[in-house]
């Protein structure tokens, strides 16, 4: 299955706004996109609730995996997200 | 027909409008059985929606970084997991508010094991399934209710979390059941300039959108009032409102006496304009939520900020007041029987003294660099020992005016032996008012015996400005008192030389004082203090 794994790199984590930001563009996409901390349950990239429960801080791993028509561009949209520092953006959202 | 319910003048001014309730947390009602699958399905989940347009509602009114926190709470509820999760558990036959609380129970478990961030977000999501349950019960939203339009807030009583996000420009006044002079409601109101009636027995009974007016001068609560009323009243408000910014300059008698009017403060982005000074700054701000006391750097760049908004006015500092209902971790190792009655104040310098070093040195410092006058005094000091011991470690540190509060009863009884040896004296109402009437601040039950009007508080003060008198060193009040005007003319008749209180309240007690010469105070006062009960002091007075 296509994957990435990257760092988040956001200053406050993949929590608050960069969550927000982050959710939004995952439901966005085509094709349903899961995301996991190391080798925990992936879950669904488009849930607030569920991205949050991950806890992922600043410099966490994450993995995302999706499948189907459009899923290497799905993931490569969120990866860059994900390595972007959200937090920084924020005055420009 | 409309009825007219009394209670405690908290914050004067007049307001007219729709009355909504704070509705409390729903209960969670025992389950039920669920016969009709999709009706409670559609029952959850309409719950949940009307949660996100209740939210999205409020965010579009709040902007900034409120919209942000709600605009992350309206993800949560509109989240299509969360759907799933509640209608899964609706068709295994859970009720609706069980299935909605059960299914955020997962998340907030989660919250809460990941620790930091996240567990302060566990607030969001109880806030989340309290108006979710509510919706489904169909109940009003528990929180400030948000109609759309200015109306007069009701409530039993008002914390300081149910207020965070009030939006002055949508409440015209405060109502609650609770409360005494001296309770948050109070205080806020007072702040935000909103006239307020407190201990107001029935005003939970006024229903939603109901018309009513608010006389925070009075007490009093009219309510079923028509729109004509309104109108009246919105008007007497403006005029009242044109009338006071009419009277300014620095408080005093009509016959030019004078009595200054001092803010209390908590940082340099306080607001201070209509003071002539500050008689009350609370240097607590920094210190709270600390692991550590904030070092000297910190300290001088905190009273810096707030001496250099005072250039050539007076800024009377308080030292650290810990303890009591402002706890500080690293301060108080264990747990105390009774706080109010424990180590707190200047009594904390006892075990810490070094703390108290440090703050001396550092608004010393401050002081030294800018050209405010500055006067330091302590809080919660019994006997004269103490204030002269306070005073000593002043004088180490260069500090030139040395004074103490007075909020125990020991101290205002006191009060000539301790003008002898500091240079000023603040009374502190609401502590004074508890330590003497042996009633909880916080206790809601009690606040008739908190009102300030009370006669053997009345007493205490009086005593202390004869002490002012006798030595001719200043007495001033910087408690919410002081921004009670009826009671200001009392107090300068009294002879108090100050009085410090939210910025706000300045320009009606401004107007209290210059429209009475300072015979017609000493009449005020000498009245005040013959009468036999509160009620008859403030009538006695008119």
């Amino acid at each position: 299955m296509p994957s990435r794994t990257v760092a988040v790199a956001s200053a406050s984590g993949l929590h608050a706004r960069p969550a927000a930001l982050f959710v939004k563009a995952a439901k966005a996409q085509p094709v349903a996109v899961t995301i996991r901390t190391g080798e925990k349950k992936p879950v669904p990239a488009g849930s607030m609730l569920h991205v949050l429960s991950l806890g992922a801080g600043h410099g966490a791993e994450v993995t995302l995996e999706a499948e189907g028509e459009g899923a290497e561009e799905a993931l490569d949209v969120l990866a860059a997200m994900l390595v972007t520092d959200l937090d920084a953006t924020a005055d420009h959202g | 027909m409309g009825e007219t319910l009394s209670g405690i003048a908290a914050s004067p001014g007049l307001a007219a409008g729709p009355s909504y309730r704070i509705a409390p947390r729903p209960e969670l009602p025992p389950a039920i059985a669920v016969s009709d699958a999709d009706t409670e399905a559609a029952r959850a989940l309409d719950a949940l929606t009307s949660v996100v347009a209740d939210l999205g509602r409020r965010a579009a009114a709040a902007g900034g970084v409120a919209a942000d926190i709600l605009d992350a709470q309206i993800m949560m509820a509109d989240d299509d997991m969360l759907h799933e999760d509640v209608e899964a558990r609706v068709r295994a036959g859970t009720d609706a508010p069980h299935a909605i609380t059960e299914a955020l129970a997962v998340h907030r478990a989660a919250f809460e094991a990941a620790g930091g961030y996240l567990a302060e977000r566990v607030a969001d999501l109880d806030d989340l399934r309290d108006r979710a349950v509510a919706a489904s019960l169909g109940l009003a939203m528990p929180g400030i209710p948000s109609p759309g339009h200015p109306f007069v807030l009701v409530a039993g009583d008002l914390a300081p979390a149910d207020t965070a996000g009030l939006d002055p420009g949508q409440v015209l006044a405060l109502v609650t059941e609770m409360g005494g002079p001296t309770s948050h409601t109070a205080i806020l109101a007072r702040a935000l300039g909103l006239p307020a009636v407190v201990g107001c027995a029935g005003a939970l009974g006024v229903g939603d959108g109901v018309l009513v007016t608010v006389d925070g001068t009075r007490g009093r609560v009219e309510t079923g009032v028509d729109e004509s009323t309104v109108e009246r009243i919105r008007e007497q408000e403006a005029a009242r409102k044109e009338k006071l910014s009419t009277v300014t300059g620095p408080g005093r008698t009509a016959d030019g006496h004078p009595v200054a009017l001092l803010a209390n403060v908590g940082s340099a982005n306080d607001r201070m304009d209509e003071a002539e000074g500050i008689g009350l700054f609370r240097t607590e701000l920094r210190y709270l939520d600390r692991a550590e006391a904030p070092g000297f750097d910190e300290q001088v760049e905190t009273y810096t900020g707030v001496f250099r908004a005072m250039v050539g006015r007076k800024v009377v500092v308080r030292t650290l007041d810990a303890g009591a209902d402002k706890p500080l971790p690293f301060l108080f190792a264990a747990d105390e029987p009774n706080p109010a009655l424990g180590v707190r104040g200047l009594r904390v310098a006892r075990r810490h003294p070094e703390i108290l070093r440090t703050q001396l040195d550092a608004i010393a410092t401050a002081a030294r660099a800018e050209d405010a006058e500055v006067w330091v005094m302590a809080p919660m000091v019994a006997t004269v020992a103490e204030a002269a011991d306070f005073v000593a470690r002043c004088r180490d540190a260069g500090i030139a005016k040395a004074g103490v509060m007075v909020e125990i009863p020991a101290a205002a009884l006191r009060a000539k032996a301790l003008l002898d040896v500091v240079d000023f004296i603040s009374i502190g109402t609401n502590d004074l008012s508890q330590y003497t009437l042996a009633a909880d601040r916080q206790c809601a039950e009690l606040a008739d015996l908190l009102d300030p009007w009370q006669p053997a508080l009345l007493d205490l003060l009086a005593m202390c400005a004869a002490a002012g008198g006798a030595t001719g060193k200043p007495v001033g009040i910087c408690g919410e008192a002081a921004a009670d005007p009826g009671l200001a003319v009392v107090l300068a008749g009294m002879g108090i030389d100050s009085l410090s209180m939210s910025a706000r309240a300045i320009p009606a007690v401004r107007e209290a004082l210059a429209a009475h010469t300072l015979d017609e105070c000493r009449k005020a006062a000498a009245a005040a203090l013959a009468a036999g009960d509160a009620a008859s002091a403030k009538a006695a007075v008119g």
